[in-house]
């Protein structure tokens, strides 16, 4: 006998939507505190080469001799590493989902706030994995120059953002991580479930846009700082 | 007002559809979509051509049954159902594009009527309160603080007609979910059941190939009844609370 | 049975009589003795008794989830396609209860002599009282399930007075409490049929009841249905020990009425043609406060809650030259607030029957105003120019919001500014399929709640208490009277090939391919449309003996034409919008005509049924007790044949008869 209340669609073990983005909101919570030290440590430049240097030292010897030379860097970067790991593997499932989800598209469609997220979130967030592959190879394994390769990380810092290209990558790359910082704040809030009211929504919607412009702001004085020559 | 409408027409849910283009002339402005497309129907069925099948029922924005994608937007450019939407709202000589809602968890049917099934079967996994006929204490057994009963309201006017999902990029049916969730969790009738409402529910959702909420806001906009996105935080915060149904 | 054709048109039969309700002295006893003395059925045989609810409306959805509960095996209908959108969703208002939490004198009693007063003294009795009974229970139940009425401040329900009663009791959830409570009780469904007790069949229309006689001496039973998926357009055969019919009102009949494009008579039509006697067919209840139609596109007319004639007065011009004017410029010495002139004790609060009837007069009079349909201004005004500057905007903004709101997206006017203009239209039917006390049909086996029966609301319905019936029905009524009947079952195994069942189906294909092989000219609209016009001047507000009789002969003539110029498109096989709506507006061309002669039969003026010919010297409804005192339920006399009238007797033990005035 025929009906036309259809059956669920295979009971296919899928892991909830809910938790992957819980994964998300939590991996992207960790990458912006990282963001916030790291910002504090680049704004160190600005109080000199040596206040710098020291500081690029004193975080690879912290908690010497109870830690291995590096040891802090190592759990960071692990931490990093694995939280990156995990939020790169849920948004591609939860994005695979949402297309399976409209397999058929819209003849027509409304320009509107999907159309940002997408580009934010989704391929702004592969622009700043591309990004942080360069930045790694720039500063951290040295494949990249950006002017001349130097010992002291302030030398290579300073001699790098000197040349107006080498601002201009940084400065693009902060114009996605913004965009993305300003949704996915608000998103990780609304995930973590603290939206429960209309007054809490624009608590959120402030938070995030002050957030992300610390984190903004902060990330660009050096690389303009040193442009413009405020920094010897 | 004379109008061009592209409009989707699918014979059945195993043929592929496509767009057509009609001419209609006549139009009043204080008719409704629904019955603009009454009249082109009536105009068909003179010529000889099959109408074009869409759904509605109380045409007065209560059922939820009526809902079809006008222009890219969910319900068309008012905030309200497809069937309370009016011709006011169009110019003359407009080209209007109507398309079916488009998820795969609701299947075209035929033309612009699509099967919302999977919608009741997330109801049917534990959108309810578990109160057996005649066993209910006094209804004042229980007061129910003012702004809890005002909250639950809220999500209550939910009218299940699907546009959320329609909207969403995402193809999520999270706010509908979270209206529910939300709903029946405001209520100190609904906490027995609560932890393991959230997790039956959610799980059904993805069971049914619903797409995940990342937060985009569409539902919310296309919702007739303004339905908050703060039900789908809530949702979420009951899911943790339930350990993610495990 | 005369032989006799009365009028040309009817025969009259038998008298009939309820037999179910106990034969107690005390009324307050008589649901009690009922439930005791319905037998019981075993839970284990439960599972094996199989039970089918088309409609799931508060009626239908509340049993399928009491029945489901139980542990009986229930598959349940609806033609949308979700359970949760059937009609009932609409309603707006409220639901009545005689829980007496104001303090303010109610009390089931006061609710039962309400409910008859307010019904014109035509409905019976005992069903009346039992409804006051149960209504209590239902408000504990909805609120157990969730449903979020409105509540004060201290976080207890609140009330308020509907419908001109002067008591507080009614309960409602904003202008939604028809949703809200359909909604808990489809959630109840939902939950059954995630349980597996409750098979839903959404998208299902069912064309036939099966009638069949098993030869075990008990005469022929309702023992299934045939429906149609319309998805697939396949036609199925169910069968099942016991059919209840929870298919809503019948108000389609008129084209123009404030119910669903889907709702229609064909489910209790067809059983109607099965056997089931008709009550009252002619009862039917306008409401006042609708708003007009603007033109010849109209598919349906949108209710507004009554609770605007609260604060909102109901004028037209006293000069018929000032209809076109900007009413803010019609000056208020000019104005005639008709009702407060008629009815100074009431006002505008007279009951609907009332307020309706008035209105009609006013733009007969050539009175009415806003844009003319068919040469004729039909509204009148509604303005709340003084509430705005007595209570101020605010205020009314937070009281009627949502209503203002509706209204302006559907005309495009503010009714802040301007006053709104309403009319009356067709709501509810207080006919139905005639059931007796344990609302069963004069088909065993085929059980009849919610609207779709005739049995608690008399000549007319009072506010809020439409949705107190269904849920009454469903949850607490049917449940204990379906046992007694089930009890005697399982009921001799039924094959799909038994001639009964087979011819059944039959006659459902044929009449399906009849509709898609006509191939006519005419659309099935244009016919309701017509048949509508038909209805609403002949059979309307005000009937007449001369324009039902004329109205009986165009509905013939309607029909013939409808069977031999209709067009219906496409092909049976999937879904089919044209051919769904052929096959009620069939039926309703038959119905149509029984309601017309009802009306006609009908010589006095009681309720929602105003026969001009029966009126006071000032233009009052007149009853008369003497000769009509009874329901008509009527038997189908065949195609071609003339129905039979059979009489129930109505018996006033409880309550006095009086004359109702509202002056
Ligand atoms: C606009 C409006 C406002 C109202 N406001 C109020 C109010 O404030 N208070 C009040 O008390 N009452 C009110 N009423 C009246 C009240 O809503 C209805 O009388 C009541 O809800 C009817 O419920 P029901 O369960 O009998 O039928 P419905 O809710 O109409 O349900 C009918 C069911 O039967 C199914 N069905 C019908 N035919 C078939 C078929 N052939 N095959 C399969 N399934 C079928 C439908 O799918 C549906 O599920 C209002 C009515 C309207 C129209
Ligand atoms: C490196 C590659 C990255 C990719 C591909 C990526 C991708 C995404 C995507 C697709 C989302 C949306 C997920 C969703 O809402 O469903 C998202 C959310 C988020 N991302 Fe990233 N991201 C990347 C890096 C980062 C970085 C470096 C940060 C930190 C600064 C970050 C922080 C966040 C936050 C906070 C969210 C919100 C989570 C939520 O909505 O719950 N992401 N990311
Ligand atoms: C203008 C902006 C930035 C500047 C000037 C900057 C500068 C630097 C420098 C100098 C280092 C090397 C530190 C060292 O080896 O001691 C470094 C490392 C790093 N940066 Fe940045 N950075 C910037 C933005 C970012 C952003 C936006 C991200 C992440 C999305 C990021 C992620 C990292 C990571 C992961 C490392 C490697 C840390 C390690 O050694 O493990 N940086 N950055
Ligand atoms: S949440 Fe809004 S859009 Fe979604 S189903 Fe409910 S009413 Fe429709
Ligand atoms: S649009 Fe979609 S992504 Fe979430 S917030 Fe609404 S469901
Ligand atoms: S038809 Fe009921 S909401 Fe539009």
């Amino acid at each position: 006998m025929a009906t036309s209340t259809l059956p669920a669609r295979g009971d296919r073990k899928v892991s909830s939507s809910i938790l992957l983005k819980t994964i998300m909101a939590a991996s992207g919570l960790f990458f912006i505190g990282y963001l916030l030290l790291h910002m504090y440590g680049n704004l160190m430049i600005l109080s000199g080469r040596e206040a710098f240097d020291e500081y690029a030292h004193h975080i690879r010897t912290f908690g010497e001799p109870m830690l291995p030379e590096k040891g802090l860097l190592w759990v960071l970067r692990i931490g990093l590493l694995a939280a990156l790991v995990a939020h790169v593997w849920s948004g591609m499932a939860l994005w695979r989902r949402a297309r399976g989800a409209r397999s058929v598209r819209y003849v027509k469609k409304r320009a509107g706030y999907g159309n940002f997220y997408a580009a934010a979130m989704r391929w702004g967030g592969l622009a700043l994995l591309a990004f942080v592959a360069f930045h790694l190879m720039h500063f951290t394994w040295q494949t990249v120059t950006i002017g001349e390769a130097h010992a002291s990380p302030a030398a290579r810092v300073i001699d790098s953002f000197s040349h107006w290209w080498g601002v201009g990558i940084y400065a693009l790359a902060m114009f996605f991580l913004g965009m993305h910082l300003l949704h996915g704040i608000w998103g990780a809030a609304m995930t973590l479930g603290l939206n429960t009211s209309l007054r809490r929504a624009e608590q959120i919607r402030l938070t995030s846009i002050v957030i992300t412009t610390i984190i903004v702001v902060g990330f660009l004085i050096p690389p303009f700082a040193i442009l413009f020559g405020l920094v010897d | 007002m004379k109008l061009a409408l592209s409009i989707w027409r699918q014979d059945n849910p195993k043929v592929p559809g496509r767009m057509v283009r009609y001419d209609i002339d006549g139009v009043s402005e204080d008719s409704s979509f629904l019955e603009m497309l009454d009249l082109l129907n009536e105009q068909l069925t003179e010529k000889g051509e099959e109408p074009v099948a869409f759904d509605s029922d109380c045409r007065e924005g209560i059922c939820g049954t009526c809902g079809v994608v006008i222009n890219g937007e969910a319900h068309g450019p008012e905030r309200t159902t497809t069937c309370q939407l009016h011709m006011r709202s169009f110019k003359d000589g407009d080209e209007i594009v109507i398309e079916p809602w488009r998820a795969d968890p609701f299947p075209v049917i035929k033309d612009l009527v699509v099967d919302r099934s999977a919608f009741d079967r997330i109801i049917a996994a534990g959108g309810f309160i578990s109160a057996n006929t005649g066993s209910a204490p006094d209804a004042h057994a229980t007061p129910v603080p003012k702004e809890h009963a005002d909250r639950a309201f809220m999500a209550a006017e939910c009218i299940g007609c699907g546009a959320c999902v329609a909207a969403c990029p995402n193809g999520s049916g999270s706010l509908f979910m979270g209206a529910k969730i939300t709903h029946l969790g405001e209520l100190p009738q609904g906490q027995p059941e609560r932890d393991a409402r959230v997790a039956a529910m959610t799980h059904q959702h993805d069971a049914e190939g619903f797409g995940g909420c990342t937060n985009l806001g569409e539902c919310t906009r296309a919702c007739p009844k303004g339905i908050p996105l703060n039900v789908i935080s809530q949702m979420n915060a009951d899911l943790r609370h339930a350990g993610y149904g495990r | 049975m005369t032989d006799m054709l009365i009028d040309g048109l009817y025969r009259e039969g038998e008298p009939i009589a309820d037999t179910k309700a106990p034969d107690v002295a005390d009324i307050s006893q008589m649901w009690t003795e009922r439930k005791f003395d319905a037998a019981l059925v075993n839970p284990a045989n439960r599972r094996k008794l199989d039970v089918i609810i088309v409609g799931t409306g508060l009626a239908g959805a509340a049993a399928g989830a009491t029945l489901g509960e139980a542990g009986y095996n229930v598959k349940s209908f609806c033609y949308q396609d979700s359970p949760r959108r059937a009609h009932s969703i609409a309603a707006q208002g409220g639901i009545n209860a005689a829980k007496n939490y104001k303090g303010d004198g109610d009390s089931i009693h006061r609710l039962f002599y309400d409910t008859v007063k307010g019904g014109d003294y035509r409905s019976r009795e005992s069903n009346v009282y039992r409804l006051a009974e149960v209504s209590a229970d239902i408000i504990d139940q909805c609120v157990a399930q969730g449903v979020p009425f409105a509540r004060e401040y201290g976080g207890l329900l609140d009330n308020r007075s509907f419908g001109g009663v002067q008591v507080s009791r009614t309960f409602y959830a904003r202008g939604q409490t028809g949703q809200q409570l359909l909604i808990g009780a489809y959630q109840a469904l939902e939950r059954q049929v995630g349980a597996g007790t409750v098979q839903m069949y959404s998208r299902h229309e069912m064309l036939e009841v099966i009638v069949v006689d098993d030869g075990d001496g008990q005469g022929p039973r309702a023992r299934g249905i045939i429906a149609r998926d319309l998805v697939t357009g396949e036609i199925e055969t169910h069968l099942a020990d016991v059919v209840v019919l929870a298919t809503g009102g019948y108000g389609n009949v008129f084209f123009l009425s404030t119910n669903a494009m889907g709702s229609n008579v064909t489910a209790a039509w067809r059983a109607h043609r099965k056997g089931a006697y008709f009550g009252n067919p002619c009862y039917t209840q306008i409401h006042p406060t609708c708003i007009p139609q603007t033109g010849e596109h109209q598919s349906k007319l949108t209710l507004m809650s009554e609770s605007l004639r609260n604060d909102g007065r109901i004028w037209v011009p006293k000069r018929a030259e000032d209809c076109e004017k900007d009413p803010r410029q019609i000056a208020e010495e000019d104005r005639d607030y008709y009702l407060e002139r008629i009815y100074p004790g009431f006002g505008n609060l007279v009951p609907r029957d009332i307020a309706s009837r008035q209105a009609k007069n006013m733009c007969d009079e050539g009175r009415g105003v806003g844009p003319a349909v068919d040469g004729v201004r039909r509204g009148v005004y509604l303005d709340f120019a003084d509430a705005i500057s007595r209570l101020g905007e605010d205020a009314v903004r937070s009281k009627y919001g949502n209503l203002f709101d509706m209204y302006e997206r559907i005309t495009g006017e503010n009714p802040y500014q301007v006053p709104m203009r309403i009319y009356p239209a067709v709501h509810y039917t207080m006919g139905g399929l005639w059931v007796d006390y344990d609302l069963q049909s004069t088909i065993p086996g085929l059980f009849v709640t919610g609207e779709a029966n005739f049995s608690d609301h008399g000549a007319n319905r009072l506010g809020a208490s439409a949705l107190m019936q269904g849920l009454a029905d469903g949850y607490f009524v049917l449940p204990n009277t379906i046992r007694d009947y089930l009890a005697k079952g399982p009921y001799p195994k039924l094959d799909e090939s038994h001639p009964a069942v087979v011819e059944a189906q039959r006659s459902v294909q044929d009449r399906v391919e009849r509709l898609v092989s006509v191939n006519g000219t005419r659309s099935v609209d244009s016919y309701h449309r017509e048949l509508g016009k038909i209805m609403w001047e002949k059979c309307g507000m005000e009937r007449t003996d001369a324009g039902l009789r004329e109205a009986i002969e165009e509905i013939r003539a309607l029909r013939q034409d409808f069977w031999t110029n209709v067009r219906v498109l496409g092909t049976p096989e999937g879904l089919n919008q044209s051919l769904e709506r052929a096959g009620r507006v069939a039926d309703f061309l038959e119905l149509g005509e029984l309601m017309c002669i009802d009306a006609l039969h009908r010589r006095e003026s009681c309720g929602g049924h105003f026969r001009a010919e029966s009126q006071t010297e000032d233009g009052e409804a007149l009853r008369d007790d003497d000769e009509f005192a009874y329901v008509a339920a009527w038997e189908w006399g065949g195609d071609g044949g003339a129905p039979v009238l059979h009489k129930e007797d109505l018996v006033y033990e409880h309550i006095e008869l009086k004359q109702r005035s509202y002056k």
